[in-house]
């Protein structure tokens, strides 16, 4: 919850040094957040509560998520509520209300940007199940906490062709859904070329805070699960403090080079003209299916 | 792509530091924010750019600021799209009868607490068009301006050293 | 316990009689319209709310057998309830109780134009006809009953027979509902004389014994004459015409739980009447399923007609409840009982699910249409300000059709899920291919849905009004709202505690199938197949309330701004701020229509006007960007053409010459005693 503006904050830098300049403190978007907190909010006359209440529904589901996906250790605190299903779930209900809130506005702006954001939504879903199912195939249930505990006991189950097509389409979902490159440019200011910034364009003061606040959890669950479950080695498998410790460690090893790699990639690609999007997404559902395939033909 | 990250990869950071200066056409006129304010957007500030009828002349030097030589971004500095998420509003041009509405609107649709800063000689007193027919006054007849950069058009560094004044930060 | 069947009887006939009353004091209150709609719906909720109590003691335990022997030739008229048909008629009082409350205030708006006496007479006939028809069992009874609730719900569909569109909507409904009525009728004449025996209760037993080569024939005619009831692709034609023509609360009803008779049938079809097939009749099922279910979807996200769009989404989640079937079928095929049981209750609980929402949907859908006229989503808006409460409740519905947690979409999807998941207990590669295909022809309708709900409430609920209709919309009256509430409240209730449906379902599967689903479940959690997977309804609904209300308390304590300040829409600057800026539902489906350009294939047309004196000067732009309809054009088309040339060359046989048709006479006489002997 209190790191994923630190994981924003290492990409920027990243990406800074990579063009050659100083770039922003890794710190830096605490104080972004923190500085919105004081601003106040002006809302637009034509918005109604649904404007409002989308970002307390959007860091809700977030934080839900949190807790649900396991961080440090195999138990996570809320892991009781639901399996990866219900996290994609969670954070579909997160976008349905953002989307609401793009249109609220009446602003041009925010319809396109919803419009854009749900569409390629909706087309990365089949690509995210079928590589859920993949996952599952090989371990032998949906619980995040028992996909992971099953890979950190048999690591051996992991070597082979489809783990690696399953987590290379999963990376390119998370790209999609986190709007990164090349899918969408987070630092554009064309607002033609926005999906999610677009959305958000009318926030500002406290329910910006919180809608930044939440996009940097997304990103930094989405690396987290591709870290814990297609690279299980660190997590903690009880609750000793030593091994809490030795978790964070990892975790934080493991998503600083996620954090490279993002930054890798958005250097080196340019933004993807918005309908070859699909192409993309369906190149990676491919992958995914093929992932899904082996599972079954090597068994 | 190898030949990109060649590149990359010999290229230095090549940011500059930005010394303070004593020549510069800077000038206080208002102060509209407060203290608690001001320390906070010394940390993080967010900058929207409004060209009220300018030359380009001061946007080119604006754009400067995000090169890897000014790099605005070091100072937590950072140019957004809407002014619904700025801080800080950068005006350029002698402020033309057409853009007179928008930039007034412009101004309330941020929010609160917000510094305007004032770059070029347009932007101070209508520079070279003053008292032309399409014009319709400098900035400050129309917002309240916390600081004015003057020059035509101003260096990247003054203007840097203007949104630093406004903030009373030291670079 | 053990439910007295005397109690149940008497409920049966009470249910009868209260529809009676409602048809018959249709007829006599006719002179006085508000009077007519008091009586008539009235009487229709009584007998509803008699038919739920009915279902309750059904799904409790309770048995009973109802014949009335000279009523109809070959068996007379049967009746009985088990837990599967108490179930379905929990689904149809579900969507009936609230309709017929509904349908008080909505048909004011009739009186004086149309006769309020017909539309009450037939709106108890319809009702009733569906309430029997799972208590039906004997080919006869159920017949019958199926052609009853056609005609009615025909008579009721074209209740507007003022508008062309309307009668010719009608007239589509009235030809697919016949030849599946057509195909119905020859599969029963066969599987019964193949078993010998018109009771539904001896099928199962001697299916056994019937050969291959007929029983798929027979497995093929009830499904397609099930199927175009339901309104799997590709005969769902008449869905999308049908229910927009129709009053909304027919609509309603129609959608939300006609439709599902036609799952009550192939659910017979495929677990009571015919045992258990060959593996192609499951996988056939899937496959259809997965294809109703995205076409269905893509179709509804390029439509701006507010209720054709949920008319084709029934399509969308028929598809779905179609997948938890075939999978079902396929692991029966393959002998996992279990696995089976646990897609069936999947499919079972997404069918009652979707009366739920579809329900609401659709009066949500009416209300909207009684305040502002028009059914077009481009001259909507802002009327979540004007009729708060619609839009609330349309919002629930919208939630749930999205299969979004807390609401009940989410479970039912999430059951139908795990059990596709489940398939890697199969190993064959061929059906392992297809179960990964359905999960993703899943994944991607729930995720299409969402963007088609996103569509439909915020264009017509959310920003500006684009027209004046829309501006002066105000609030319907509380018959109209209560039963929406109702609906609201179900669909959160069942999603928060699925328990109270899920532990009649196991017990209705089980009287079915005979095996326990492959899952156990409490009143806070359902975990599939021991540790496969697991869900927490009422945690997650409580974990989103409690961080709902904790985030804004977090924020106050650490100091952030209260300050909220009201200004127009940030637009650049501009001066004027219109609807017209607003995005239309056409611009929101373009990506779309972009990326399924293969299926749509769209048609676009660009009409420019130009001043008199210079083209520099543009009076008006009109432009216009439709789908076509491939499966009319590539399916239906050629068929008619096809009948319409062998009913050309038939004319010759109808020569007026009355000796001619004396003959013909002779020759069907002799064939039909020659057959006979």
């Amino acid at each position: 919850m209190f790191g994923s503006p630190l994981l924003v904050g290492v990409i920027r830098k990243a990406k800074a040094r990579l063009q050659g300049r100083r770039g922003a403190r890794i710190l830096q978007p605490y104080a972004d957040i923190w500085k919105l907190l004081l601003k106040e909010a002006v809302v637009s006359e034509n918005t109604s509560w649904i404007f409002r209440f989308t970002p307390y529904l959007l860091a809700t589901t977030m934080l839900l998520s949190a807790l649900i996906v396991p961080v440090l250790t195999t138990h996570a605190a809320l892991g009781f509520m639901g399996n990866i299903i219900v996290l994609m779930y969670l954070f579909l209900l997160g976008v349905f209300f953002l989307a609401l809130a793009g249109l609220d506005a009446g602003s041009a702006f925010g319809g396109m940007g919803s419009s854009r954001e749900v569409a390629l939504a909706a087309l990365a879903e089949p690509t995210v199940l079928i590589a859920i199912f993949g996952i599952a195939l090989r371990a032998g249930t949906t619980s995040l906490d028992g996909i992971i505990t099953r890979f950190a006991a048999e690591p051996l189950l992991m070597l082979n062709a489809g783990h690696l097509l399953a987590f290379f389409a999963f990376f390119i979902v998370a790209l999609a859904e986190n709007g990164r490159l090349p899918v969408d440019n987070p630092a554009t200011h064309l607002e033609l070329t926005m999906i999610h910034e677009a959305m958000i364009l009318e926030y500002s003061g406290r329910y910006l805070a919180l809608v930044e606040w939440a996009a940097g959890m997304k990103l930094f669950l989405f690396l987290t699960l591709l870290a814990n479950l297609f690279f299980p080695w660190g997590v903690a498998l009880t609750n000793t403090p030593v091994a809490l410790l030795g978790a964070f460690f990892a975790l934080a090893v493991k998503l600083a080079l996620f954090a490279a790699a993002i930054a890798l990639v958005e250097t080196s690609v340019a933004k993807l003209r918005l309908f070859r999007v699909p192409e993309l997404l369906a190149g990676s559902f491919t992958v995914a299916l093929l992932a899904v395939v082996t599972a079954f033909f090597i068994r | 792509m190898a030949s990109l990250f060649g590149y990359i990869l010999k290229t230095p950071v090549v940011t500059e530091s930005v010394k303070p200066d004593n020549d510069t056409q800077i000038e206080i006129i208002v102060r509209q924010i407060d203290e608690r304010a001001r320390k906070h957007f010394g940390r993080s500030l967010h900058i929207r750019q409004v060209d009220a009828g300018s030359c380009n002349g001061c946007e080119l030097e604006i754009g400067a600021l995000n090169s890897p030589y000014y790099d605005l971004e070091r100072f937590g500095m950072h140019f957004v799209a809407s002014p619904r998420h700025a801080d800080c509003l950068l005006v350029t041009g002698p402020v033309t009868r057409n853009m007179a509405d928008p930039l007034k609107r412009t101004y309330d649709a941020t929010p609160a607490p917000k510094i305007v800063v004032a770059v070029g000689d347009c932007a101070h007193d209508c520079g070279v068009f003053a008292n032309g027919y399409g014009v319709a006054g400098p900035v400050s007849s129309i917002l309240p301006v916390d600081a004015v950069v003057r020059g035509c058009p101003p260096t990247p560094r003054q203007i840097l050293l203007g949104i630093f004044a406004a903030l009373e930060k030291q670079p | 316990m053990s439910i007295d069947s005397t109690l149940m009887v008497d409920l049966f006939l009470v249910t009868f009689a209260c529809f009676g009353a409602g048809a018959a004091g249709a007829l006599i209150t006719a002179r006085s319209p508000a009077l007519t709609r008091l009586v008539a719906n009235g009487c229709a909720l009584v007998g509803a709310i008699a038919a739920g109590a009915l279902a309750v003691a059904g799904l409790a335990g309770g048995n009973m057998t109802f014949n009335v022997p000279d009523l109809l030739p070959i068996g007379g008229a049967a009746f009985g309830v088990d837990r599967l048909s108490a179930f379905f008629v929990a689904v149809i009082a579900l969507g009936a109780i609230p309709t017929a409350l509904y349908a008080i205030g909505y048909t004011r708006q009739y009186a004086g134009k149309h006769s309020l006496a017909g539309m009450g007479f037939g709106f108890n006939i319809f009702v009733a006809a569906m309430m029997l028809v799972p208590l039906a069992r004997n080919v006869l009874t159920f017949l019958a009953l199926w052609e009853l609730m056609s005609l009615a719900s025909y008579f009721l569909v074209i209740t507007e027979h003022e508008h062309e569109e309307t009668l010719r909507a009608g007239w589509v409904y009235l030809v697919m509902t016949h030849a599946g009525f057509a195909a119905l009728l020859i599969g029963f004449l066969l599987l019964a004389r193949a078993t010998d025996t018109m009771d539904f209760s001896g099928w199962n037993a001697a299916a056994a014994n019937l050969d291959p080569t007929s029983r798929n024939l027979i497995f093929i005619l009830l499904a397609l004459g099930f199927g175009s009831k339901a309104g799997i692709i590709p005969l769902h034609v008449w869905l999308p015409r049908a229910h927009p023509a129709a009053p909304s609360h027919v609509s309603a009803l129609m959608s939300g739980v006609m439709i599902k008779l036609g799952v009550y049938g192939l659910v017979r079809v495929a677990f009571d009447w015919l045992g258990t097939g060959p593996v192609w009749w499951g996988g056939t099922m899937l496959i259809v399923g997965a294809v109703s279910a995205v076409l269905g979807v893509l179709y509804a996200l390029v439509e701006h007609d507010l209720k054709r769009l949920l008319a084709y989404h029934s399509v969308e989640n028929i598809g779905i409840i179609l997948l938890g079937l075939g999978a079902g079928m396929l692991f029966q095929a393959h002998g996992l009982e279990a696995l089976a049981a646990l897609a069936l209750i999947a499919a079972l609980y997404h069918t009652l699910n979707h009366a739920a929402f579809k329900s609401l949907l659709f009066m949500g859908a009416g209300a909207v249409v009684h305040a502002t006229h028009t059914r077009n989503m481009e001259e909507l808006g802002g009327l979540i300000k004007r009729m708060p409460q619609t839009a609330a409740f349309f919002l629930v519905g919208s939630v749930a059709i999205a299969a979004l947690p807390p609401f009940n979409g989410f479970i039912s999807e999430w059951l139908t899920f795990q059990s596709l998941l489940l398939s890697f207990q199969i190993s064959a590669h061929t059906v392992n291919l297809i179960f990964a295909l359905g999960v993703a022809a899943l994944a991607l309708t729930s995720g299409l849905a969402a963007a088609c709900f996103v569509k439909a409430f915020g264009i017509t609920f959310l920003a500006l009004p684009r027209s004046e209709h829309a501006a002066l919309a105000r609030e319907v009256e509380w018959t109209m709202r209560a039963p929406m509430a109702l609906l609201a409240f179900a669909c959160l209730a069942l999603g928060v505690a699925p328990s109270l449906i899920l532990a009649p379902l196991e017990a209705a599967v089980f009287d079915l199938m005979g095996a326990h689903a492959d899952m156990k479940f409490d009143w806070s959690m359902v975990v599939a197949n021991d540790n496969f997977g697991w869900v927490a309804p009422l945690w997650i609904a409580l974990g989103l309330a409690g961080f709902l209300m904790a985030i804004p308390l977090g924020l106050r304590l650490i100091g952030a701004n209260k300050r909220r300040r009201y200004y127009e829409t940030w637009g650049c600057g501009r001066a004027l701020q219109t609807a017209r800026f607003e995005y239309t539902a056409t611009a929101f489906a373009n990506p779309f229509k972009r990326v399924f350009a293969l299926l749509y294939r769209p048609v676009k047309q660009l009409d420019i006007e130009f001043h008199p004196e210079s083209r520099y000067f543009v009076r008006t732009i009109a432009y216009y960007n439709e789908g076509r309809l491939i499966f009319e054009d590539a399916l239906y088309r050629p068929l008619l053409r096809m009948i319409e040339a062998v009913a050309h060359a038939a004319r010759v046989l109808q020569s007026g010459n009355v000796h001619g048709y004396l003959v013909y006479i002779l020759v069907a006489l002799v064939a039909l005693l020659v057959l006979a002997v």
